[in-house]
């Protein structure tokens, strides 16, 4: 072989790895990657029943019930304008509360009640989901109703 | 005054940075040779005055002193000794002090060091490591200085984030930074090879031992970065996926990439622009890291504060650097010679598609990384989670495992594969009875854990193989290095797949006396008691884990609750507990208290996993960092050197 052909082969390669990165990671983008809905989002009807998804907002005050089998709570999650039930069994992350940011991985129930599996830390007393920070700093979450 | 005489240090490196650039310009314009000899000396002041400022910034935690804004917001006078040092790196300002030392030292180790390259190589190289740094001490100067004085001091500070206040996390970010701009070495010897043209095995021996230098820091500050994420955090995972991981292992691939292929480039001097491009890559990849990380566009435990104005001078930066990097490489790889032929069956083919693979996996990565960053500029939330990246890495790195049984098999050059297919024949029944034996008795394992523990069972007997035949005391360093690295691979690649196939968890509200079972132990609660620390209280559980084979041990885990300081609120954190055996890891949480129907709070949440082997991923890491340090040991001659002074020495001695 040529040095010339062996030029060639080896930006073929290069090429056909480009290819198949992009056709693999655009089809598994397509297949994986969860939408993050705020409950505004969701109340508005963007949210298919069952489909895995990321739900961000704030903790209403007051909302936080526990269960009786001790591991099971039940809270509000609110953007200031809408809010959603989440359930969730497990151990909460460590900044958990009421009145602060929390992110959770699951999916909706046909009752209208969020399902998570796993509840987000995020490790910042001072953090806020996405979409949320164009809340007033100051602002109370509104409490549960 | 302390603080006064730190910033005006960082103004002085910062003008040396300047003297370099230019001198070293007007020199490789004009060859104007006196002003070549001024490179040297500002790199190595530049260097040693930048690390004194840093040093002043340390003293400033370990004073407390107050008046300095960084110390009050970050710091505080009852913090531990350990983490008032440690706090010194633990926000932005300091962290971005620490990276522009070690590009400073860096900087000044070429200076020091580097003998092997053209002299107007090694200026060209010291001009661009110049020029990498004067751009971040403008950063810092102008838009993070560390060293700002409060009009009024408070009494004490708010504190370092309880989460940080962890021996594993305060040497974390130090070593991750080392492996991060130590890739700086490697880029600013790909631009003054570029710009004087001398791409050759020279360059490429001259590069490789910051490579190694750099790649096995990332490689232990990943490790420890993923161990206290499994201890510290309380959710029993060592990888999320999570961006800021995923920006520490982009590097790390990019670095795993460009030590293979310099390897070809210094041995056969083949792939001579690839090994440039990549070193243009890898402190690229370093610096998309800082940016994303500390930019705020992630918000995490990393990005200490979001400021727009930092993350647009952090963008224009990197669009220099990078931009003018792949700039000059585009005008110049035409003119970069044809290197070396070799056939597809060789060290050097394996090595092409070991390359391929590693950076088709960086950017796989990367895309998930940065998608979801894409997305919300468009109007769209996405979030990109493990799913993606375990279904696009996880296959294309068992392909990875595979060519690195044959590759280090294979001769150079050129091979007809007999040494090869001759030395194959243990490690492919290594992975058939791990397979067999996983499918007999494993029970139901998915599809790619099961993959995943038979490469490793091929991969680790194959890596022994170059040593087959061999005298093993007369087996150069690098050798072992490869050897142990790849050994590593499998161990970690084994202790992956026994975790995520046989994993057992247990969830349970627990009574003092209950006995709770998780895979061979019986874990009996025994109660809580309050415990206070030296900067936090806390409640301890404890509980008795007792194994069928009747041995018992106690293990304690706690939720600590750290006062608001100053005005901020309480913290609380889970601290874990841990059982190491040598089959695995018990890892017990104790969760919230739990108030009854009846009103008793008696029982309390307690989380155990039994993990299978887990242990092994963070073997594995060490070990592979363990054999990149052989490589380097061999590589960089330091043995050689120690010899020819011992011989100098000797001959001196013998002279009149």
């Amino acid at each position: 072989m040529k040095a010339k052909h062996q030029r060639l082969v080896l930006a073929l390669f290069a090429v056909a790895g480009i290819a198949g990165a992009g056709v693999l990671g655009a089809s598994a983008l397509r297949d994986e990657a969860a939408y993050f809905r705020t409950p505004v989002e969701i109340k508005g009807g963007k949210a298919v029943v069952g489909e895995p998804m990321r739900l961000g907002g704030m903790v209403a005050l007051g909302s936080i019930a526990r269960q009786s089998d001790g591991l099971t709570i039940r809270f509000v999650a609110t953007d200031g304008k809408a809010s959603v039930p989440v359930e969730y069994k497990g151990i909460v992350p460590d900044l958990f509360g009421e009145e602060s940011g929390m992110v959770a991985d699951g999916r909706m129930r046909a009752d209208g009640t969020f399902v998570a599996d796993r509840i987000l830390a995020k490790h910042d007393e001072r953090y806020m989901p996405p979409q949320m920070g164009d809340m007033p700093k100051n602002m109370k979450a509104p409490t549960a109703t | 005054m302390i603080a006064e005489i730190g910033l005006a240090l960082l103004w002085i490196a910062a003008a040396l940075a300047c003297l370099s650039l230019v001198a070293g310009t007007l020199f490789l314009r004009g060859g104007q040779k006196d002003l070549a000899a001024l490179v040297r000396p500002a790199s190595i002041a530049q260097g040693v005055l930048t690390a004194t400022a840093f040093g002043l910034l340390i003293a400033l935690f370990v004073r407390s002193d107050m008046s300095v804004e960084l110390v009050a917001r970050n710091s505080n006078s009852l913090k531990p000794m350990i983490f008032k040092v440690a706090g010194t790196w633990g926000n932005h300002e300091g962290s971005m002090l620490l990276w522009l030392t070690i590009l400073s030292l860096s900087g000044a180790l070429i200076a020091l060091f580097e003998k092997r390259l053209r002299e107007d190589t090694l200026i060209a190289t010291l001009s661009a490591q110049a020029a990498l740094s004067l751009g971040f001490f403008a950063f810092l100067i102008f838009s993070s200085n560390p060293f700002n004085r409060l009009p009024v001091a408070p009494p004490d500070g708010q504190g370092l984030n309880p989460l940080l206040q962890d021996i594993g996390l305060a040497f974390h970010p130090p070593t991750l930074y080392v492996g991060y701009v130590g890739l700086s070495v490697a880029f600013s010897f790909a631009v003054g090879a570029l710009i004087t043209r001398e791409i050759g095995p020279a360059f490429a021996r001259a590069m490789r031992p910051w490579v190694l230098f750099s790649w096995i820091f990332l490689t232990i500050g990943i490790t420890a970065g993923s161990y206290w994420a499994y201890y510290e955090l309380g959710w029993g995972g060592w990888w999320f996926w999570d961006p800021v991981e995923n920006v520490s292992l982009i590097p790390w691939l990019a670095g795993a990439a460009l030590l293979h292929s310099v390897a070809v480039t210094a041995t056969r001097n083949a792939l001579r622009a690839w090994t440039v491009m990549l070193a243009v890559i890898g402190f690229s990849m370093s610096m998309v890291g800082t940016f994303i990380v500390r930019s705020g566009l992630l918000t995490s435990v990393h990005s200490f504060a979001v400021d727009p104005e930092r993350g647009t001078f952090l963008l224009v930066l990197m669009a220099i650097y990078i931009g003018g990097a792949l700039t000059l490489f585009a005008l110049r790889a035409g003119s970069v010679a044809e290197g070396k032929k070799f056939a597809l069956l060789s060290r050097e083919g394996a090595l092409v598609i070991n390359n391929l693979l590693l950076t088709t996996i960086l950017a796989l990565v990367l895309l998930g990384t940065l998608y979801p960053i894409v997305a919300e500029a468009m109007g769209e939330k996405i979030s990109v989670g493990p799913p993606y990246y375990n279904r696009v890495a996880g296959p294309l790195a068992l392909v990875l495992c595979l060519v690195m049984v044959a590759g280090p098999l294979l001769s150079w050059r050129k091979d007809d594969g007999k040494k090869m297919w001759s030395r194959l024949p243990p490690a492919i029944l290594a992975g058939a009875a791990v397979l067999f034996a996983l499918i007999l008795f494993g029970g139901k394992v998915g599809i790619l854990p099961l993959l995943g523990m038979t490469v490793a069972g091929v991969v680790a007997v194959a890596s022994l193989a170059p040593l087959w035949g061999r005298n093993l005391r007369r087996t150069p360093l690098p050798t072992w290095g490869m050897v142990i690295a790849h050994f590593g691979v499998a161990v970690c690649l084994a202790g992956m797949g026994a975790e995520s196939a046989f994993i057992k968890e247990r969830l349970v509200a627990a009574a003092p006396g209950d006995v709770i079972k998780v895979g061979d132990f019986a874990v009996k609660f025994m109660g809580v008691k309050p415990v206070v620390g030296p900067n936090f209280t806390s409640i301890e559980g404890t509980l008795v884990a007792t194994t069928s084979a009747g041995s018992s041990f106690t293990m304690r885990p706690e939720a600590r609750t750290f006062p608001g300081l100053m005005g901020t609120a309480p913290t609380e954190t889970n601290e874990a507990a841990l059982l190491t055996r040598p089959g695995g890891q018990l890892y017990a949480v104790l969760g919230q208290p739990v108030t009854s129907d009846d009103g008793t709070a008696d029982r309390y949440q307690i989380r155990l996993w039994w993990k299978p082997l887990v242990w092994w991923i963070w073997l594995g890491g060490g070990l592979i960092a363990l054999g990149a340090a052989l490589s380097l040991l061999g590589r960089a001659q330091l043995l050689g050197i120690w010899r020819s002074r011992r011989r100098r020495k000797s001959e001196e001695r013998f002279a009149p």
